[in-house]
């Protein structure tokens, strides 16, 4: 069955027509052409379709497109783009943290969800949230490097906002 | 010219473009009107292939092709490597793109399909139906060296290549030795596990020319794919895309020759990406090898004989095994002065998934072993292990097991003792957790076998405003093989880096640089571009020393401009002289060539002389706390010293090394790919597990600049050689921490307690 389904995503809004079983993933990359976000399993266990859906880190490969309905999603290319990179993204670059890069928009937009919700985390705490976020490139040393340069000063001092 | 961009640490070309999420994979292009390919295989490991039947497939609505071995103008191919020079029966193997008469490994591909969407894709294989006489299969690759084997392949026997080293005479050197040791190590299957999925999209042109859009390490597959259409090479193109993560694994064809059969059918642009399930089950691993050594030393602590012979399983199809044995023979005894030295090594052929090239090649498989017996040795002996090492190195003059002198640099003692020193002050266990440290170092060669005869072009064109356009066919996984070549331009010609647009992977428009394979790239294509940028510096130096009235010695380059050096104010600007010279009707482009250094094809089996352009020498250093209960392993610490001859730029270096660190620690710690019967029972990353993390420490990277390297700038190369040496540190570490030593990988938690429990007592 079909249904009708309305979202925002990176600001821009969308009315689409879905099949009840269509993957999120798939609607996101064929539908809206949003490429940002990977298929590297499909089933939930590599993090290379990480997206934020209403506030939180989800793996799009596991979500019902349905389930998206009214929802307010941030992929990759919702950070920012090369003209205008996020910290996050400055970051990676600056620490070599990008390799094959096949990784690298699930785990910035992981990296963007736990400083959402922890603006002051320690490398146990980034090691802890990416670990559902596999890359076979980097051994995680420049990405969670590139993590810990994005906390200002202050955000050590465990002062809120990033 | 004083280092103005190389030696920094700059944003690689290709990292903003991924890192926002616009650089586009493989599979994340598309073209109207695509079909999707879907790839039919055996369910049995070893069968007569008597009949295949596939009429109810074609007639469900939908399906455009269904292709199997009849239906494929060449489907037998002698396998050969890239751009390989022709050497001979001991190096080829088949190259069958579907089965015909037999299937040989459980996963063989019969059938392809292209359909309109992938469900109807998968739903016609399952109308496929296949008629199969089972024939007992072959799964021990060293039974299967018995005579009277059952034949696997369409050598005679399942041998399907033999290396030796003589050198001296290890009767002899036993006789000397006051101490032996002997030891069996296995070192299992790993996965490549990177993040993309094999991927690809292929489509006729007007002129029936096949463009196959593919994540691939090698764009001169260009060849066997038009061989295997009876096509010109001409008429089939590569467009490689920036790869997803590759480690040897996207050396050999993957997808391309089933998109080019079913583009070429269909007339019709077809894709097709592997599942996770597809690419674990499917696809080619490392090679597991059975190592039987023994190595003698005086009490003194001196090296004087190793004998060692090293079995490898290659599966089914011999694809790359021959080449990896060689590497792992020429490994075999280490960065070692070791006067009499005799290996005999053996690619054997099994009913089971294929094994072909994987980051190492070979060498981390052998350096396990070595590693291992130095330890015992070292041990016995009653000798620091890192003394012990001390008094053996390789020195400088001296000859490696093949009889090459080796003139460079081999700065091991202090890579070794860099590494070991970074650990710093020892840490404690916590609860009752037993501490531990290892070390060990190892040798990895970079640029393909020097008897291949390789060769990597690049061309470099200047702009009238002063930017710059590099062509080069050079596949880049990720390691900035790309990237490298800008930072070249950048330095030489004084075009800002965010003004050089960089072309890759054309095997019809870029010039052909070879694959990206062996850690050859930054010597090979970074070489070519090198000499072309010379040579149209020379070009804008001649214009600007006539400009300014200047001799050419007196001018260097300096970003965008070129100044005299000794008043920097007299100058004139990059786009001035560019402009002059275009006026004059002076070239502004240059293609070079560079050839690595060549050696005659090997007479024998018997491996002489140099094998390699040169070798990379690294040391690892680990901690490791061990729970004696649990045999849980947790890794505090690990250090690591590489000579990278001069580090073109730091961050990708150290990139390098701390991904094959990681990667080397999945490989001796984590990834234990089941296997039974030639079936790989790990389908997804929940089974087949691969660090996160969590599960690795932070890694200290001491890089050694020696200059000594054949690459660029005195460069060395590193992308394979940080595989080798982690496994042994840290199987040392874990010796240290509980007293057993594990000499079959993984070390999983299970053996480690197996091994505490039968430790006799009184051992600490
Ligand atoms: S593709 Fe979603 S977790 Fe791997
Ligand atoms: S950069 Fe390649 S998987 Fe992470």
């Amino acid at each position: 069955m079909s249904r009708t389904i309305r979202l925002t995503v990176n600001g821009q809004p969308h009315q689409l027509e879905v099949e009840d079983n269509d993957l999120l993933l798939n609607v996101l990359r064929e539908r809206l052409d949003l490429t940002g976000a990977k298929y590297g399993c499909g089933i939930g266990e590599c993090g290379a379709c990480t997206i934020i859906m209403n506030g939180k880190a989800v793996l799009s490969c596991l979500t019902l497109a349905v389930l998206a309905d009214r929802s307010e999603i941030t992929t990759v290319e919702g950070l920012g783009d090369y003209r205008n990179l996020h910290p996050l993204q400055q970051a990676f670059l600056e620490e070599g943290a990008v390799q094959c890069g096949f990784c690298t928009p699930g785990m910035l937009v992981s990296a963007k969800a736990l400083l959402d919700e922890n603006p002051n985390p320690s490398e146990e705490e980034i090691r802890q949230y990416l670990r559902g976020n596999l890359c076979r490139c980097t051994g995680y040393t420049s990405i969670v490097r590139a993590v810990q340069k994005t906390l200002k000063p202050a955000a050590k001092e465990s002062h809120p906002k990033i | 010219m004083k280092d103005r961009v190389i030696g920094q640490s700059v944003p690689k070309y290709d990292a903003g473009p991924k890192a926002s999420g616009l650089l586009q994979y493989a599979d994340d292009f598309t073209l109207p009107g695509m079909l999707y390919g879907k790839v039919f295989r055996a369910k049995v490991q070893a069968a007569i292939l008597l009949g295949v039947r596939t009429e109810r497939a074609e007639q469900l609505p939908g399906v455009h092709a269904v292709i199997t071995a009849k239906d494929v103008p060449n489907n037998n191919l002698r396998a050969r490597f890239g751009q390989s020079t022709d050497v001979g029966g001991q190096f080829e193997g088949l190259y069958r793109v579907l089965a015909e008469k037999e299937v040989r490994y459980y996963g063989e591909p019969i059938a392809l399909v292209a359909a309109e969407s992938p469900d109807l894709a998968e739903q016609a294989c399952q109308l496929i139906e296949v008629d199969l006489q089972p024939l007992p299969g072959v799964f021990d690759s060293v039974g299967a060296m018995e005579p009277g084997s059952r034949q696997v392949g369409e050598k005679p026997n399942n041998i399907a290549s033999h290396f030796k080293i003589r050198q001296g005479d290890v009767d002899q050197g036993f006789a000397q030795a006051d101490v032996i040791v002997e030891g069996t190590y296995r070192v299992p299957y790993q996965d490549h596990a990177y993040l993309e999925p094999e991927s690809g999209l292929a489509w006729s042109d007007d002129d029936g020319t096949i463009n196959i859009r593919v994540s691939s390490q090698v764009i001169e597959h260009f060849r066997e794919v038009a061989e295997i259409l009876n096509l010109p090479h001409s008429k089939v193109r590569y467009l490689g895309t920036w790869i997803g993560g590759g480690f040897g694994r996207k050396e050999d064809i993957t997808v391309e020759s089933y998109l080019a059969l079913l583009a070429w059918k269909t007339r019709k642009p077809v894709k097709l990406t592997y599942t996770r399930a597809e690419s674990l089950l499917y696809h080619c691993k490392r090679h597991p090898f059975q190592m039987e050594y023994k190595t003698g030393a005086t009490k003194d602590g001196k090296l004087v004989a190793l004998q060692a012979r090293l079995i490898s399983d290659c599966g089914a199809y011999s694809a790359l095994s021959p080449w990896v044995l060689l590497y792992a023979t020429v490994n075999a005894a280490g960065p070692y002065q070791i006067p009499n030295v005799k290996v005999d090594s053996y690619a054997v052929m099994t009913n089971t998934a294929i094994t072909s090239a994987f980051r190492g090649f070979g060498a981390p498989q052998a350096n396990f072993a070595y590693e291992s017996q130095i330890q015992k040795l070292a041990h016995i002996l009653g000798l620091d292990p890192l003394e012990f090492r001390e008094r053996n190195y390789l020195q400088t003059g001296e000859a490696f097991a093949t009889g090459w002198i080796y003139e460079r640099p081999i700065p091991l003692t202090e890579l070794a003792q860099k590494a070991w020193s970074g650990l710093g002050p020892l840490g404690s266990a916590e609860g009752g957790r037993k501490l531990g440290r290892g070390v060990a170092i190892g040798m990895g060669s970079y640029g393909r076998l020097t008897f291949l005869h390789d060769t990597s072009r690049s061309y470099i064109k200047l702009e009238l405003d002063g930017s710059a356009i590099i062509r080069c066919g050079v596949p880049d996984v990720g390691g900035g093989q790309g990237h490298i070549l800008c930072q070249i331009v950048a330095q030489e010609l004084g075009v800002p880096l965010e003004r050089i647009k960089l072309h890759i992977t054309d095997s019809q428009l870029t010039p052909l640089a070879g694959t990206t394979t062996a850690t050859r790239q930054l010597m090979m294509s970074g070489n070519a571009t090198l000499k072309a940028a010379n040579e149209l510096k020379k070009r804008l130096l001649i214009k600007a020393g006539q400009l300014l009235n200047v001799p050419i010695e007196n001018l260097i380059i300096t970003l965008n401009r070129i100044e005299v050096e000794s008043s920097r104010k007299e100058g004139v600007s990059l786009v001035e002289v560019i402009n002059r010279l275009s006026g004059e009707g002076e070239e502004l482009f240059v293609e070079a060539q560079f050839n690595a250094p060549f050696t005659d094809i090997p007479a024998s089996e018997v491996l002489q002389g140099q094998t390699h352009p040169d070798f990379t020498f690294g040391a690892y250093a680990a901690e490791v706390e061990v729970d004696e209960q649990t045999g849980q392993v947790q890794i505090n610490k690990i250090v690591a010293a590489f000579d990278v001859g001069k580090a073109l730029n730091p961050a990708i270096v150290e990139g390098q090394i701390e991904g094959g660190c990681i990667q080397g620690v999945g490989y001796a710690l984590f990834e234990d790919m089941a296997i039974h019967n030639g079936v790989i029972q790990t389908p997804s990353f929940a089974e087949y597990l691969i660090p996160t993390a969590v599960d690795v420490p932070d890694i200290t990277v001491i890089l050694l600049e020696s200059g000594s390297g054949v690459g660029p700038y005195g460069a060395k190369g590193i992308g394979e050689p940080p595989m080798v040496g982690i496994a042994p540190a840290l199987v040392n570490a874990i010796e240290d921490a509980v007293g057993v030593r594990i000499a079959d990988l993984p070390v999983t938690p299970e053996k480690i307690r197996m091994a505490i429990a039968q430790k006799p007592e009184g051992k600490r």
